[in-house]
């Protein structure tokens, strides 16, 4: 007997939105949430803009959590717990070693570990820091291991908890794990997604020197440009998605609403480069196959795909061709868009964002549009549903994520066993 | 049919001995290789023993179009998976496209490579931050680093949960396998010493705070006073049993039998700290990892364990193990090899897999070194290696963060 897994909640932490409803009333509304740098001053960078997260912790945390938790757990405990009360799941005793948490971030407790290494090294002059100025919570920042550990205890999980690193596809990669623990019966139900909060000055730096974000500092509601001729870079942002992943028979004995599957999943490698991509995609479109081998999907039957569309030269044209190398001729009926022409690109956390965004699709029947996109570029001409949101029925939805490093990942969501 | 996964190639960089040889061989002299940190002046530190990497510089066998752009922790990795790649006798192009992929699993990441660039970020300005910042520092720098050097085109991952990601790296890559994958390259390695990173785990009071090496890693020893942090790692070829049969070989390692498997897996999370809860964690991880193995815990002939060299820690892992074994535990001989080379993080349950391996292979377990007796009801091997005609091992970890991983690996039958 096949087990399925499928979707019973959603929490988002997101630039310009907290909460599912807000969220998604942004991004059906095409409304941009990038905005110059207020996380810290950044005067002196390439890049001066961002998608930051308006939160406020002390509304979902308490005040013990909060001076805990670095930034980017906060906002995955939050999006967990609104994920876990949509579900209306109550984690008990025997439950809980049956949960698992599988969350994703690349860059981890950055923002922390900077912020406290600045103290320590006297503003970077000391090579040999002083480590009576670090704090003593500081092991729980170190590593990215603690996010899913948190969350796991925010949650009552004491099953398989992980935290996922895989760079920009860390979110999407961490969801497609917990589908594998589903399916092979390591776990009833899996709290799985991504947070990050990496706008802090090393990491706006060390995307300035590739120069790979945008600097349309002069207009920044407008710097995340997936898609469009004028793009110049992806707009760093910041946030956190969790889907919680139930085994279906599991839901539907509670009496759970499963709003739909996560049926399919593949990441590949492309072994070429670290940062850079081919023109042909070849390695995202096997990621694409297989994730649609995997959910039992014909290409043909992608309604739409959310893109990992992060607005540098390189990414669109390669992603463009694996969409088409892998739907074929039907690339250029299905619908395609980015959100991180809203949010930004929040490395570890977009993947699930995306994810979120696409079961929030398949609720409404709209597909959110590509915000910003005005100039068509001849080498990107699929139908990427520019600027405003777009009614459509959605039955099977492709999202998918490269990265750093390689990563070509692909997921695939299917209606849920009740939906007509 | 289920696809089963065997191990069929194993690199290592330890700090007592680079390639499996010297590894093994050290392991069974039981040798003392912690010493006094050098990475960085370490006076004035509350850590002063470590376990380091000396005799071997990783540079020296990368091309320095790499190591300008890699951390330490990457540069280890690639090193040890060639050594595991030519234990193997596999060339990744003798695959098909997309049938060979990489796991890594990484604590640390690439920090002392992060540290002096965010040094020149602070002191310098954002201009003269490098353009491979961006790659080296990362947790997925040597996975990505991997698929690039061998042209590994399959699944690609990383899990990032300290020392028990080690072992969840290495069963998410039977998984992988399972799910279709041919061949994965899988482990870790991790190069922590940098004085901001080390910094950031004073607080957790685990490290050891002795000055001399004899007595700074006793697990199960009422001399317990925390563990030693090291650097190093290994690297695995696992493959499908199956199809690994099939391919001509003539290695040692290939064709050395019996062959061993990765047979079962568990891994439970109680929370960071919580040494006690780690008890029940720990036991329901294990249970877990022999029923997917299919094994009874009378099978298993030995086990490494975590040995966090922390009393409280310590107590509740021989209580999990009391738990599972029950009065058959006297009769099971348990080892802590790591205590010769200390704790590599993430790396650490990659060697302690390479070391079950061999176990299994040549009938020996390897002993504690430093280890001055126990009080816990273990039976814990120390002095000279004990032979054993063990089928099964169990490998045991657990990670700060609080996850509770076990691992079996079984003989495959001729």
């Amino acid at each position: 007997m096949t087990r399925r897994a499928t979707v019973t909640g959603v929490g988002v932490v997101a630039p310009g939105a907290t909460g599912t409803k807000a969220f998604w009333d942004m991004l059906s509304s095409g409304r941009t949430a990038t905005r110059g740098i207020t996380l810290f001053d950044p005067a002196g960078f390439r890049s001066r803009i961002a998608a930051e997260c308006d939160f406020d912790p002390g509304t979902v945390l308490t005040p013990e959590q909060t001076s805990r938790m670095d930034r980017y757990v906060q906002f995955g405990v939050a999006a967990a717990q609104e994920a876990l009360a949509e579900a209306g799941l109550g984690v008990d005793e025997e439950l809980s070693w049956r949960t698992a948490v599988s969350m994703g971030s690349a860059v981890g407790g950055t923002t922390q570990l900077e912020a406290e290494y600045v103290e320590a090294s006297a503003g970077g002059a000391a090579w040999t820091i002083d480590h009576r100025k670090v704090s003593r919570d500081l092991f729980r920042v170190f590593s990215p291991a603690p996010l899913a550990g948190e969350v796991a205890e925010s949650v009552g999980a004491r099953g398989a908890v992980h935290t996922v690193s895989t760079g920009c596809t860390s979110g999407l990669d961490a969801i497609g794990y917990g589908l594998r623990l589903i399916e092979e019966g390591k776990a009833d139900v899996v709290i799985a997604g991504g947070a990050e909060s990496p706008v802090s000055p090393i990491t706006v730096a060390c995307f300035d020197a590739i120069r790979a974000t945008s600097t349309r500092n002069d207009d920044p509601v407008h710097a995340s440009r997936p898609f469009d001729l004028t793009r110049d870079g992806f707009v760093l942002g910041e946030g956190a998605a969790v889907l919680v992943l139930e085994e279906a028979g599991h839901a539907r004995r509670r009496g759970a609403r499963a709003r739909c599957r996560v049926s399919g999943f593949a990441t590949r490698g492309n072994a070429y480069h670290m940062t850079g991509l081919t023109r042909e995609g070849l390695e995202m479109a096997e990621a694409i196959d297989q994730a649609l081998w995997h959910a039992r999907v014909d290409p043909s039957d992608v309604d739409y795909v959310n893109a990992h569309g992060s607005g540098t030269q390189q990414n669109d044209r390669h992603e463009t061709a694996a969409v088409k190398r892998a739907l074929g001729a039907h690339a250029h009926d299905t619908l395609v868009s980015s959100i991180k022409s809203m949010v930004g690109h929040s490395l570890g956390a977009i993947g699930a964002i995306e994810l979120a965004a696409c079961v929030l699709a398949m609720d409404h029947s709209v597909v959110p549009p590509t915000a910003n996109l005005e100039v068509p570029d001849p080498d990107c001409d699929l139908d990427y549903v520019p600027v405003r949101a777009r009614e459509a029925r959605l039955r099977n939805i492709l999202s998918v994520g490269s990265g750093f490093g390689g990563f070509q990942s692909a997921v695939v969501l299917t209606p849920g066993e009740h939906t007509p | 049919m289920t696809r089963r996964t065997v191990i069929t190639g194993m690199g290592v960089i330890a700090p007592s001995g680079t390639g499996v040889d010297a590894f093994w061989r050290s392991a069974l002299e039981g040798r003392r290789s912690l010493g006094r940190l050098s990475r960085y002046p370490c006076d004035g530190y509350p850590l002063t023993v470590a376990g380091e990497v000396r005799d071997y510089d990783p540079a020296d066998d990368i091309d320095s179009r790499i190591t300008v752009q890699t951390d330490r922790f990457t540069q280890f990795a690639l090193a040890a998976a060639d050594f595991a790649l030519k234990d193997a006798e596999l060339r990744p192009d003798e695959l098909p496209a997309y049938s060979f992929g990489a796991v890594t699993a990484s604590a640390a990441g690439g920090v002392e490579f992060g540290q002096r660039e965010i040094e020149r970020l602070w002191s310098r300005g954002p201009a003269h931050v490098g353009p491979y910042q961006s790659i080296a520092w990362f947790y997925a720098a040597s996975t990505g680093q991997l698929s690039i050097r061998h042209g590994l085109k399959g699944p690609c991952g990383v899990l990032v949960a300290d020392e028990s990601g080690g072992l969840d790296a290495i069963a998410h890559a039977a998984r992988d396998i399972r799910y279709g994958t041919t061949a994965m390259l899988v482990g870790g390695a991790e190069a922590p010493f940098a004085p901001f990173s080390m910094a950031c785990q004073y607080g957790h009071g685990l490290l050891s705070s002795a000055q001399e090496p004899d007595h700074a890693y006793l697990p199960f020893s009422t001399g317990a006073r925390g563990f030693v942090p090291a650097e190093g790692g290994a690297m695995l070829v696992l493959e499908e049993l199956e199809e690994q049969e099939a391919r001509p070989v003539t290695s040692r390692t290939t064709t050395a039998r019996p062959q061993v498997s990765v047979a079962g897996h568990g891994t439970t999370h109680t929370g960071a700290l919580r040494h006690e809860e780690s008890a029940e964690g720990l036991t329901k991880a294990i249970l877990a990892a022999l029923d997917e193995a299919e094994c009874a815990p009378g099978d298993i002939g030995v086990v490494f364990a975590d040995g966090l060299g922390v009393p409280v820690a310590d107590r509740a892992e021989a209580a999990a193990l009391r738990e599972v074994f029950g009065s058959a535990l006297d009769s099971v001989p348990v080892t802590v090899p790591k205590t010769g080379y200390g704790r590599a993080y993430a790396g650490a349950a990659a060697l302690d897999v390479t070391l079950a391996a061999l176990t299994l292979r040549h009938g020996l377990v390897p002993p504690t070194p430093y280890a001055d007796g126990t009080h816990l009801g273990v039976d814990l091997v120390t002095g000279a290696p004990r032979s054993t005609s063990a089928g099964a091992a169990l490998v045991l970890a657990r990670g700060l963060s609080g996850g509770n991983s076990a691992l079996v690996l079984r003989t495959v039958p001729a």
